[in-house]
């Protein structure tokens, strides 16, 4: 395996300021988005009134709307997108692979497959899906996982992709095989299999919460091992980094992230995929700043299309998942032509 | 005698999409010579040679097979005439070698005549020619890379074209399996009169076997004749940018390029 | 007539064939084959299979119908009721297997030697995905009857290859970046499905779902003719250019120095595959993985270096009418479209590919 050592970054005193003071413009701008987020729908509320119910709810219908409806979906959407954003980072750092991304490696497969046996066997509906989509997530990326890295060679991004798809394919089989025989679980499954933050309640967000803060705290502290491991296991490993530690942390903390993301707001594409890629060109290949990028960049875009999603329509709703994959899938493609990957 | 040449370039230029290798040039391979065109890294030696080949077509200017544009033939008229061993090729899995020799046959093969006597005895031939008859029923998966190359040789010859094309046929090869190869090629040219252009890395190399050697550097024919007389120390500083001594080949007396020592120290046996 | 069947090679000094082949020679030297018994014996191996599992799904089903009876009842004699699962029924849904199963196996056998990638099927690629929205589409926002679906599938189909040919293209098509692209392109698919199917009524999604798994559920003689005229007017330009595609697998240069003219064999070859496969998603839907694993399983049985075009048509044949009498009987008296079952095959087939070439070091 090659070295790709980390651009060297000038210790200037512009560069030192630039990162801390562009993940201030970020931050910022996810409190923008989650404003637009409470105050945008099908029924504009003025900031004031969104404040006001916030702090001192009068019970009126819009106050309602936004404690139970806007508040709720803004919360797990910043928390889905960061989480989505480090988990995409994480893996791709330590697949050393810039297509890595949970959903093209199997994981929604694997918690769509989870869920129709969830509803098929025990008839589970809302919340009820949670565990079986955390537990299916976290099979699945272990799966493909330990199909990819197989043998001598390391696991390729062609690799990866392909044990996902493969996966994919037979757990769709499955999946269609119960759909077909059965019409209340299709109808459950066709609504799950769309990515969404539409209805998800407070009760939701605390079923989940303790993972993602567990996932995201773990991410955060493995950040400057992540950056010995870029450069190569045999380097890293000369440099006193615990390879099997910080693999198994990193593996814990993708399937902590992935697992409650997906189990949250059902199966999203490609988020994963693009911010690690727009953090690192922010930032650079430094690990301990990338990784916090990537978390705020990936909460902005998820509050951002899922408020685009209500207006886009006039009279309903476009779900985030949709959007993310319809801006997603283009932004892949144009990876996979890039100069980069021309050795593929 | 440029007239009369079976191939030859006129006011060729070549370029991959909008980059452009070479420009007007004109090129002439001498019938039944052993020609190497040699030259420093991305001068544009394997251009040429794709350009000769027909693989790539030129941005301007013909590539003339026995008198008319290569292009205005049948494909497979080509291949009857000329042969070409491409840098790199692919054997699909599990492919058997006499399999992969037998499909050099394809231009003399029609839908309903598919393995003559002929193709069989052409076969035979061509695998004894390279000494590859006894791995016949081996895969080519299980070869060393010197089998390979043979294998793949093998395959060209069984095209029986007067012409050969060979893009750097030593690359990768230790140096014993480049002599071979080399020996293989110069005893096809002396012995069966088969007209040889090679792409070759070692100027060395180029020296002792080419009976025609063409000097290229940034796209342009530099120099083209008899290697003992064209090549100099002037020349190759010029090309490679590397000074050197000429001397004699002690084996064979052709010229044999030792660079100087640049750092000015003599190490001494101690 | 003067054949000549020479026996193997008894030495090494004699002449030098192919291992595993025999020449046929007639007429002098103007009519000469290279045959491979093994590659025969799998061919008619599979077919005898394929002829088995035919008399099995004529006679199996709720309604039994004794193999002894399976005869007269074919050629309209016997009792009323038999004729008319026989002739009406059950032949016909072989029938169609047969060509459907066919046709994909050639066609991915075409695919996979022309990305010289075992995973170039029309799966990977895209073409099936973006059949399956095209059909969609036409179900779910233009309450299409079958035909108008079947035309939506093909023009979904085609294009979406088309482009996922052209986003790979860049200095020619490169066997991972295809698939690559494929998958991304698939991904993009799937959620304009999944977004329909959450806009339609349970009834119209469900119809849109079963059409989408690929089925031959009721499909009758019109569906055998179509099947069976494309592949009969689509398959021999391929066969033609079958050799031409053999080479193409040594890499194009050397193909090209042989004698192959590239980019016409190029276009013959993807046109004609792509219309087989539109001809069979058009039939039954986008069955998944035949294109994929017939090819393959047929290549290791006949052992030969490259796709074998016949091979992978009896392999996908007798694949795919292997597979709708599991989908038939495996929940009886439900049906499961036979997508169902091929997906879970081949899904798990292509797992155990990866997960052996990987162990074995190899890319």
């Amino acid at each position: 395996m090659a070295l790709r050592a980390p651009t060297p970054t000038r210790p200037t005193l512009s560069g030192r300021l630039i990162r801390p003071l562009g993940l201030l413009i970020a931050l910022g701008t996810l409190a923008m988005c989650v404003l637009l987020s409470l105050t945008v729908g099908s029924k504009p509320i003025p900031v004031t009134d969104v404040w006001a119910a916030l702090t001192a709810p009068n019970g009126t219908y819009d106050h309602e709307v936004i404690r139970t409806l806007r508040l709720p979906r803004t919360i797990i959407g910043v928390f889905v997108g960061a989480a989505l954003g480090m988990a995409g980072a994480l893996m791709q750092a330590l697949t050393r692979n810039p297509l890595a991304e949970p959903g093209i490696l199997g994981v929604n497969s694997g918690a769509a497959a989870a869920v129709v046996i969830a509803v098929f066997l025990f008839g589970a509906t809302g919340t009820g899906l949670v565990w079986p989509a955390f537990l299916g997530a976290a099979i699945a990326a272990v799966a493909v996982y330990a199909l990819g890295s197989r043998g001598r060679a390391a696991a390729t991004p062609v690799r990866l992709a392909l044990a996902g798809t493969a996966l994919a394919a037979l757990l769709q089989g499955l999946i269609h095989g119960v759909v077909v025989l059965n019409d209340f679980v299709f109808d459950r499954i066709r609504f799950w299999q769309v990515g969404s933050l539409t209805g998800r309640d407070l009760d939701l967000f605390w079923q989940v919460a303790p993972f993602l803060i567990v996932g995201i705290a773990l991410t955060l502290a493995l950040g400057p091992s992540l950056n010995t491991i870029a450069l190569g296991d045999d380097l890293a490993a000369t440099l006193g980094a615990r390879l099997p530690l910080v693999r198994a942390g990193t593996a814990v903390a993708v399937i902590l992230l992935c697992g409650a993301a997906t189990a949250a707001a059902g199966p999203i594409w490609f988020v994963g995929l693009i911010i690690p890629h727009v953090a690192r060109t922010i930032t650079g290949p430094d690990q301990r700043w990338m990784l916090p990028y990537a978390a705020v960049l990936g909460a902005i875009l998820l509050t951002a299309a899922d408020t685009i999603g209500r207006v886009i329509l006039p009279g309903s709703e476009l779900e985030v998942g949709i959007i993310t994959a319809l801006v997603g899938a283009p932004l892949f493609i144009a990876l996979v032509r890039s100069k980069r990957m021309a050795q593929l | 005698m440029t007239e009369n040449a079976r191939l030859s370039g006129q006011d060729l230029t070549l370029a991959y999409d909008q980059r452009v290798i070479s420009r007007e040039l004109a090129v002439t391979i001498p019938d039944n010579s052993f020609t190497v065109i040699v030259g420093p890294n991305a001068c544009g030696k394997s251009t040429l040679l794709r350009a000769l080949s027909r693989t790539l077509k030129p941005a301007q200017g013909n590539v003339l097979l026995d008198g008319q544009v290569i292009g205005s033939y049948p494909a497979k008229e080509v291949a009857r005439r000329l042969g070409l061993l491409p840098q790199t090729s692919i054997a699909p899995d599990g492919i058997g070698v006499a399999d992969l020799v037998a499909r050099g046959r394809f231009p003399h093969q029609s839908f309903l005549r598919q393995w003559s006597a002929q193709d069989e005895a052409v076969v035979t031939q061509a695998m004894e020619a390279t000494g590859v008859s006894a791995l016949a029923d081996r895969s080519v998966d299980e070869l060393s890379g010197g089998q390979r190359q043979r294998v793949w040789l093998a395959m060209v010859l069984a095209q029986q074209t007067p012409l050969l094309l060979l893009d750097e046929p030593t690359t990768y090869l230790d140096i014993a399996h480049q002599m071979d190869m080399l020996d293989l090629c110069a005893d096809l040219h002396a012995e069966q009169g088969h007209t040889l252009v090679a792409v070759l890395h070692d100027l060395n190399h180029a020296c002792r076997y080419a009976t025609h050697l063409i000097v290229m550097r940034e796209g342009a024919i530099v120099a083209e004749g008899d290697p003992a007389t064209i090549v100099t120390a002037d020349l190759v500083e010029k090309v490679f940018g590397l000074p050197v001594r000429v001397i004699a080949d002690p084996e064979t007396h052709t010229p044999m390029i030792v660079p100087l020592d640049r750092r000015g120290v003599r190490r001494h046996h101690d | 007539m003067n054949k000549t069947l020479t026996p193997p090679r008894p030495t090494r000094t004699g002449h030098v064939r192919p291992r595993g082949t025999l020449a046929w020679r007639a007429h002098g030297d103007r009519l000469s084959f290279l045959l491979r018994p093994r590659t025969l014996l799998v061919c008619l191996s599979l077919l005898l299979i394929g002829a088995l599992t035919l008399a099995v799904s004529v006679s199996v089903g709720d309604y039994e119908i004794p193999l002894s009876a399976v005869p007269s009842a074919l050629l309209g004699f016997g009792e009323r009721l038999d004729v008319f699962f026989v002739q009406g029924v059950r032949l016909p849904r072989a029938l169609t297997a047969i060509g459907v199963g066919a046709a994909l196996g050639v066609a991915g056998a075409v695919f996979q030697s022309l990305s010289r990638n075992a995973l170039g099927s029309p799966d990977i690629i895209g073409f099936t995905s973006g059949a399956a929205t095209g059909a969609v589409l036409a179900i779910l926002v233009l309450g299409a009857g079958r035909l108008a679906v079947s035309l939506g599938a093909i023009t979904g189909g085609l294009l979406t290859a088309a482009l996922v040919y052209l986003l790979a293209m860049k200095n020619g098509v490169q066997g991972y970046r295809l698939v690559l692209v494929g998958i991304g392109a698939s991904a993009m698919l799937a959620s304009v499905r999944d977004y329909l199917m959450t806009r339609a009524d349970l009834t119209d999604a469900m119809g849109a779902q079963i059409w989408m798994i690929g089925s031959l559920n009721g499909r009758g003689w019109a569906e055998v003719t179509a099947v069976w005229i494309a592949f009969a007017l689509l398959a021999p330009p391929l066969l033609a250019v079958g050799r031409r595609l053999r080479l193409m697998e040594l890499g194009d240069d050397t193909a090209q120095g042989l004698g192959v003219s590239i980019q016409s064999t190029q276009i013959i070859a993807l046109t004609t595959a792509s219309a087989l496969t539109g001809a069979a998603i058009a039939v039954a839907g986008p069955i998944g993985f035949v294109a994929l694993a017939a090819p393959q399983l047929a290549r290791r049985l006949t052992r030969t270096g490259g796709a074998t075009l016949v091979g992978s048509a009896c392999m996908g044949a007798t694949l795919l009418l292997l597979a709708d009498l599991v989908a038939l009987r495996a929940l009886a008296p439900t049906q499961l479209p036979v997508g169902v079952v091929t997906a879970v095959i081949g899904g798990g087939y292509l797992i155990w590919l990866l997960y052996t070439e990987w162990r074995d070091g190899r890319a």
